[in-house]
């Protein structure tokens, strides 16, 4: 029993250095969103071109993604040949402009091409706010019932769009076509 | 002339940061539990901010929510769980007391309790053995060493 009694102080730095070599491991910036699972906010905010009143009810009825990006975000600009390139390929893409000048916003979609379907002008972040965003470019997977079921904050590019949101994307395809 | 301007020009970055928004408050209690929620509440963006030291525009614009919800009357509850509800329990430096947090708070009573149990076994063992009293034998060896010690 004295014996074992010697182990202890090793137990406890073997315990200890798993735990803190997990740790080196993960990434102190990965924040979890606490909107997964639960629906779209409300929102009542106009089109950025047409200026139409817009509300979570016209998003379409299937798995999307929604953008949150700006003209003054520079990562923005990074991931947008990538978006355009999804875009093309059929994949429904809606922009959240966020906290940006309508003007700006515009002549960036104007230079660069717009890929989305529509866009949701959220001038003072009241929207980005309730989605819990807290930096551009963030891209929210949304299912056909306006719930959010997956959350990538930075750029999405070919690695994050295998890796991540498209095993999503396709579950959520095969839910709605059982 | 010149240096003049060019020591004017300095300040400039000065003027350009030193802002920072200004609330009203009709009351003292208030202004204090606006003070209070953006010391206890972390920044989503610069993380190991509160919301009283960031720059970022988020942390900026969670301050006014707070003080919009301060204003209107909102409970404490009220506002923490808007927080939690759009930034997760992270934006909590201090975290509520569930399921996930429970290692958390507990682990410190825990570790207290087993150093008390610890200690407290290691001093009634010393308390039940008391030093075994010196043979007739031994004295007279310990006696002959210490006399030897003080020749030399």
């Amino acid at each position: 029993m004295q014996r074992l009694a010697l182990f202890i102080p090793l137990a406890i730095f073997l315990v200890l250095a798993v735990l803190f070599w997990r740790g080196l491991g993960m990434d102190p910036q990965a924040l979890p969103s606490a909107l997964v699972d639960r629906p779209v906010p409300d929102f009542q905010l106009t089109e950025l071109h047409d200026e139409r009143q817009l509300t979570a009810a016209d998003l379409p009825a299937e798995p999307l993604l929604l953008n949150v990006w700006a003209s003054w975000c520079p990562s923005c600009r990074i991931e947008h040949p990538y978006l355009s390139m999804l875009a093309r390929q059929g994949v429904p893409l809606i922009g959240l402009n966020y906290k940006d000048a309508p003007e700006d916003a515009r002549r960036w979609l104007a230079e660069l091409g717009n890929p989305y379907r529509f866009n949701i002008a959220d001038r003072d972040g009241r929207l980005g706010l309730d989605l819990g965003v807290y930096g551009a470019p963030e891209t929210f997977v949304i299912d056909a019932k306006g719930v959010v079921r997956y959350k990538f904050v930075g750029v999405v590019d070919e690695k994050v769009w295998r890796e991540q949101l498209k095993p999503v994307m396709d579950r959520l395809r095969q839910e709605q076509t059982p | 002339m010149k240096r003049f301007l060019l020591c004017l020009s300095l300040l400039w970055p000065l003027l350009a940061h030193g802002v920072i928004e200004t609330y009203e408050f009709r009351t003292e209690e208030e202004q204090q539990r606006y003070q209070h929620f953006i010391e206890e509440m972390r920044c989503p963006k610069c993380q190991n901010q509160n919301l009283e030291d960031s720059n970022s525009p988020i942390a900026a614009d969670l301050r006014r929510e707070i003080y919009r919800m301060v204003q209107d009357g909102h409970s404490d509850s009220e506002i923490v769980d808007f927080m939690v509800a759009r930034y997760g329990e992270f934006v909590l430096y201090r975290p509520r007391l569930d399921d996930n947090t429970l290692w958390l708070w507990g682990a410190p009573a825990l570790f207290g309790l087993l150093a008390a149990i610890v200690l407290f076994r290691l001093s009634r063992r010393r308390r039940k053995a008391p030093p075994a009293a010196l043979s007739t034998t031994d004295h007279a060896r310990l006696d002959r060493l210490l006399n030897q010690d003080s020749r030399e």
